[in-house]
């Protein structure tokens, strides 16, 4: 059974290729598919009839219990051989009646073949989920296939619709699945079945089940996507719209019907259900001209009769339901199939239009016919022993509801008896009656009434499939008894009700009156099929479920822009304001219930820290020490100040430098809490953001612009302030609940150890937590690669800068090369001449030729040294990063250039290779990745060399680190400087601003 | 050994506390610049924070180097480092967004969002935001759509068949 699904999948992938070098003549290839899963259940008819029913079992997501279970029991054979055989038939059909120009047939025969496939995974699942799985992949397929034309607005609109109808369904479906999984403590269908669980819930399940097959199987009110399905290709209707896919529904009350059919709501919903959809699909049947709707509203009207069978639940009528639904797969494809050939001859399938087809279409008129009988139960043929079944179970049994059920059926016949006509004679009638003129719409080139010209003769892979199947519908018929025998082990798993018969002469009973009846009624509505038209249009119409459906629809859109227009008002700081109150309302409350309420549930433990100790300040169950070292409060003050007075600033810089304050407050904070290396960290980006701030902010405006916004000031400091405090009482209370030891204990020792260092925070960076570092240095290259796009607007970054454009572009120390050039005396940078000499500073120049390069030194020294002592990659880039930046605020854009004859891309992706690459090293020695190699060497001169590999790990965050420099001061400075240049491409007043900016750089 | 002792340093709360009032009450404005410098200060605020939530002070977290004073907690410091890192990160496109909305505004204020003032309206005036298929009727019948509805099927040759007899097979 897996070769059979895995056969099927390797052919829908192939097929778009197979279809681009075969053309249509692909689709005999792609028939094997299906043909092997009829072979399969052909080859297992032995085993399956004595009960001895192969299954198979593959392991796939054992943690949520979800395996491939497949079991071959006689309904899933009986439902492989219809999907199998009317699917090879099909294809071969296919492979005729597109044109060789067809467009998208590779697509189309791709998920045609996927679609039998899941379909072939649908009727052998055992496993509820998995059922599931192949229900929505079935729905998936048919929703591309009804879509095939994706040009016409119709075909997508009948995919959408009917998408979202059995989609809706299959979610009802899967609660109902897992319900009944969860209940009955298992996943297997046939245990579910063997022992089906009950109670309330099990009721709810067993709905939502019904829900799924009704939405699938097109019962009232859901049926209307069946009819707009057939805007997909003929043969997709005929297989899915008339064999398969809308069997599956089917498929599931027939699955399910004999473990739950004694539920009162089971038969509510089925009986309810099924007779409504029986009688309004025959009754819209009678009532349509094309020939593909008059087949798809009769498909709908038998879907209803195959589920008050099947869903009723004796013995008797699941006979008669298994007999119908094989009958049924057979002249309902066929007739479809029909239905395509008579199109592809005559070029319409308008009923009102066709005339003398039958005489140059013989054997298709002859599988019609035969297929027509069987559809309106004419003996001897499969449609008439399953009706008969049926209505001699419901005569039989006697029971009141029986007998409503006999005339429900009969009413239903009796409407099919008169379409299956009007389809016949509608489409093979000799000739046009003289009452025709009043045809509305027009064929290209026909007058009104006038028929087609010519019905071309059809090749053979076209016309055999619908007679095939038309004759075995005659053929299985003839031996009742076979049928009795093959599908009677199903009728009898059913718990009540005698056994039914299948037989095609059952003596003069009742029932054989009851046929008659129908067929004679059946005749008449046909014969006076103009007044039963006239009288349909005099009756008054509902509004169609589909409008409803539509109605629904655009509601449910009205709500949707509704609820969008209040919620999304599309005004950030409202966005924040309602996320920062939502805080304040919802953890702030309950803090402050903790900090308040000291008994009862809600209050807050006293921390087992704090306990009993003389230096800790008691406030209801909180707990604090005034300071951790005295000088921490003066800083704390400073820091205080510096931010107070930044919220209040209106001037730019102002602002900035005040926040840069604040800034340096927090290192020395961390250097008083024993982080050297933050400290560090903190004062050389603290360093760098001021300088960013101040090359942006020279070209905007000095002040903030005022806004009328003074009333809101208020709301926003009360929404800071409010903040601050729920975030004061957050962290006091978070360190004070921890009960367990941090993570954090072993790592001097790990550090040690492992990674061969004494700095734990850096060895943590490198090594410990390495992972979370490559995912840093990544979120770098992205923030830099972003910066200056947004400012480049055009390539990744700009030309490189340099002095000399021949020159070569080695990188390396250029400017200690620079000796060798002709400098002029007093010229201590090397781009210095390209300042303008107002803006020049000679001090500033012979600091900068005097700092630079024990800058690069010192970083040097922090990177190799990071590993035992504060330090590190991070550090390191930034001293390098800001030794740059004195270069270019020193000689300008060109300087910058010299100093770094590089693209920041190339840094950047250099760095990020060297860390993450250096990992993937380690994984291919053999151990996790990341991990660190201690090697200590002894060298003649050197001496001892102890080298941690991680050190390149670090190596490759210190020139991601660079890079992100090197791209923002060429972003921010150099570009700026560019685009601020009168001659060059700006925007707005730069060139003032700019030199106003100047002066308050000086 | 780390430091175990949890209890908080009020004036640490106090800066934490003030970082984020300060902090939030200039995220709230519109423009960029502010806001940007609200996010520095609030993120200030959390690296703090986080070093309270981490344990009292201590020595520097290196080995061998001082043992009279337990050490601080090294975990907390590696986040905070991480973050002060990406903090820079953030502020250079924060600023380079800043920029380009002057370039192209003139101001750096952060406007409300045009497409969601286009719902906003569309949902007063009850118009359809866009084409829904599915929640537009037709106005054409099953029958009418079924006509313009067909297949490229395969057109026989225009040869007529010197002999009808063999029906309609090939």
């Amino acid at each position: 059974m897996l070769l059979v699904l895995l056969a099927h999948g390797v052919l829908a992938l192939a097929a778009p290729a197979l279809v681009a070098a075969l053309g249509r003549r692909a689709f005999w290839l792609l028939a094997l598919g299906p043909a092997a899963a009829t072979i399969y259940a052909l080859s297992r008819t032995t085993a399956v009839l004595e009960g001895r029913t192969p299954t198979e079992h593959l392991q796939w997501i054992p943690a949520l219990g979800l395996a491939i279970d497949l079991r071959l029991d006689l309904l899933s054979w009986v439902m492989l051989l219809v999907v199998g055989g009317v699917g090879t038939l099909v294809m071969l059909y296919c492979s005729a009646y597109f044109s060789r120009e067809a467009r998208g047939l590779g697509r189309f025969s791709g998920f045609l073949v996927a679609f039998a496939g899941t379909m072939t995974g649908l009727v052998l699942a055992d496993d509820l989920l998995l059922l599931f799985v192949f229900w929505e992949l079935t729905t998936v397929f048919s929703y591309l296939l009804i879509g095939h034309h994706t040009d016409r607005t119709a075909s997508r609109r009948a995919a959408m619709q009917a998408l979202i109808v059995t989609t809706a369904g299959g979610l009802a479906m899967l609660v109902g699945l897992v319900v009944l999984g969860v209940t009955a403590g298992t996943w297997s269908l046939s245990a579910v079945i063997a022992d089906p669980p009950s109670g309330p819930a099990v009721t709810v399940a067993v709905v939502c089940l019904l829900a799924g097959a009704a939405t699938k199987s097109a019962l009232v009110p859901t049926h209307f996507w069946l009819p707009a399905a057939m805007a997909a290709p003929t043969p997709v209707s005929a297989y899915l719209h008339a064999a398969a896919m809308v069997k599956a529904g089917i498929y599931l009350i027939a699955r399910f019907a004999p473990a739950f059919s004694d539920l009162a709501a089971w038969r509510t919903v089925v009986l309810v259900l099924g007779g409504a959809t029986l009688l309004l699909g025959g009754y819209r049947a009678l009532r349509q001209h094309d020939l593909k709707l008059v087949l798809a509203f009769g498909t709908v009207s038998q879907l209803g009769l195959l589920t008050l069978l099947l869903g009723y639940g004796t013995r008797a009528t699941a006979l008669a339901g298994l007999a119908l639904l094989g009958a049924h797969a057979l002249f309902k494809a066929s007739l479809f199939l029909v239905v395509g050939v008579v199109d592809a001859a005559a070029g319409t399938r308008d009923l009102r239009k066709l005339a003398g087809v039958g005489r140059r279409l013989p054997v298709t008129a002859l599988a019609a016919t035969l297929a027509t009988a069987s559809m309106i139960g004419l003996p001897p043929f499969a449609g008439y022993v399953a009706k008969e079944a049926a209505l001699a179970a419901w005569a039989h049994d006697g029971d009141p509801l029986g007998m409503i059920m006999i005339v429900v059926v009969a009413v239903g016949s009796a409407l099919t008896v008169a379409y299956g006509l009007r389809f016949l004679w509608g489409a093979f009638k000799p000739r046009l009656p003289a009452t025709a003129s009043a045809v509305p719409g027009e064929g290209p080139g026909q007058g009104p009434g006038e028929a087609p010209e010519v019905a071309h003769p059809q090749p053979f892979s076209m016309v055999a499939p619908p007679l095939v199947l038309a004759v075995l519908g005659l053929a299985v018929a003839l031996v009742p008894q076979v049928g009795e025998e093959l599908l009677g082990p199903y009728a009898s798993t059913y718990p009540v009700g005698d056994p039914g018969h299948l037989t095609l002469w059952d003596g003069l009973t009742p029932v054989l009156a009851v046929t008659a009846a129908v067929l004679l009624l059946g005749v008449l509505m046909f014969w006076q099929h103009d007044r039963v038209e006239r009288l349909q249009a005099a009756l008054w119409t509902p509004d169609g479920a589909d409008l409803a459906y539509r109605r629904l629809m655009r509601s449910l859109d009205r709500f949707a822009s509704d609820v969008t227009a209040g919620t999304q008002r599309g005004s950030l700081p409202f966005y924040l304001g309602v996320i920062l109150v939502t805080l304040a309302v919802g953890p702030g409350v309950a803090l402050a219930v903790g900090l308040v309420g000291d008994t009862g549930a809600d209050a807050l433990p006293v921390a087992a820290d704090a306990a009993g100790r003389g230096d800790v300040l008691h406030l209801g169950p909180f707990a604090m020490v005034p300071w951790d070292r005295p000088a921490q409060l003066v800083v704390v003050l400073v820091v205080v100040v510096a931010a107070v007075l930044t919220a209040r600033a209106r001037r730019r810089l102002k602002a900035v430098f005040l926040m840069g304050v604040a800034g340096y407050g927090n290192a020395v904070l961390f250097l008083l809490h024993g982080a050297p290396d933050l400290a560090l960290t903190q004062v050389l980006c603290e360093t760098l953001t001021l300088v960013v701030m101040v090359l942006v902010l020279r070209r905007l405006p000095p002040y903030f612009s005022d806004r009328p916004l003074a009333a809101s000031r208020w709301v926003r400091l009360a929404i800071g302030v409010l903040t601050g405090l729920v975030v004061m009482m957050f962290v006091a209370a978070a360190p004070l609940v921890r009960v367990h030891l941090p993570v954090s204990v072993d790592f001097p020792e790990e550090a040690e150890t492992f990674g061969g260092g004494h700095n734990i925070v850096n060895v943590t960076l490198v090594d410990i937590r390495a992972w979370d570092t490559v995912g840093e240095i990544s979120v770098l290259l992205v923030a830099a690669t972003g910066v200056a796009s947004l400012v480049f607007l055009r390539q990744r970054s700009g030309n490189l800068l340099r002095l000399d454009p021949t020159g070569d572009d080695e990188s390396g120390e250029r400017p200690a090369r620079a000796g060798g050039r002709q400098v002029r005396p007093g010229t201590w940078l090397l781009a210095g001449p390209t300042l303008d000499p107002q803006k020049r500073s000679v001090l500033f120049e012979v600091l900068t030729r005097a700092l630079f390069h024990p800058m690069l030194l010192f970083a040097l020294f922090l990177l190799f040294s990071g590993h035992n002592s504060p330090g590190g990659g991070f550090a390191a880039g930034l001293v390098a990063g800001l030794a740059l930046t004195v270069r270019y605020l020193a000689g300008g854009r060109y300087e910058l250039g010299e100093a770094a004859p590089v693209h920041p891309g190339l840094v950047l992706g250099t760095g990020l290779f060297l860390s993450a690459g250096v990992g993937l090293v380690a994984l291919l020695a053999g151990q996790a990745a990341l991990e660190s190699t201690i090697i200590d060497l002894h060298l003649p001169v050197l001496g001892h060399v102890h080298l941690v590999t991680s050190l390149f790990f670090d190596v490759g965050v210190f020139l991601v680190v660079i890079g992100l420099v090197i791209d923002i001061l060429r972003t921010f400075g150099a570009e700026l400087d560019r685009q601020a240049e009168p001659h060059s491409r700006t925007v707005g007043s730069h060139g003032r601003t700019a030199h106003r900016a100047g002066g308050d750089r000086a | 050994m780390i430091v175990l002792d949890n209890v908080p340093s009020g004036a640490l709360l106090l800066a934490v506390g003030v970082l984020f009032a300060a902090g939030v009450y200039l995220l709230l404005e519109r423009s960029l610049t502010r806001v940007l410098l609200g996010f520095v200060l609030l993120g200030n605020g959390a690296n703090l924070a986080i070093l309270v939530a981490g344990g009292r002070a201590g020595a520097p977290p290196i080995t061998g180097a001082d043992d009279r004073e337990p050490m601080s907690d090294p975990l907390a410091q590696v986040m905070i480092l991480t973050s002060i890192v990406i903090t820079l990160a953030l502020v250079a496109f924060v600023l380079a967004m800043a920029y380009r909305s002057w370039q192209l505004h003139g101001h750096d204020e952060v406007q409300d969002d045009l497409e969601d003032t286009r719902i906003a309206r569309l949902a007063v005036e009850d118009a359809p935001s866009y084409a829904d298929s599915d929640a537009v009727e037709p106005g054409v019948t099953l029958d009418e759509e079924a006509v313009a509805t067909r297949d490229e099927v395969a057109l026989p040759d225009p040869v007529v068949r010197p002999r009808d007899g063999g029906g309609d097979g090939p």
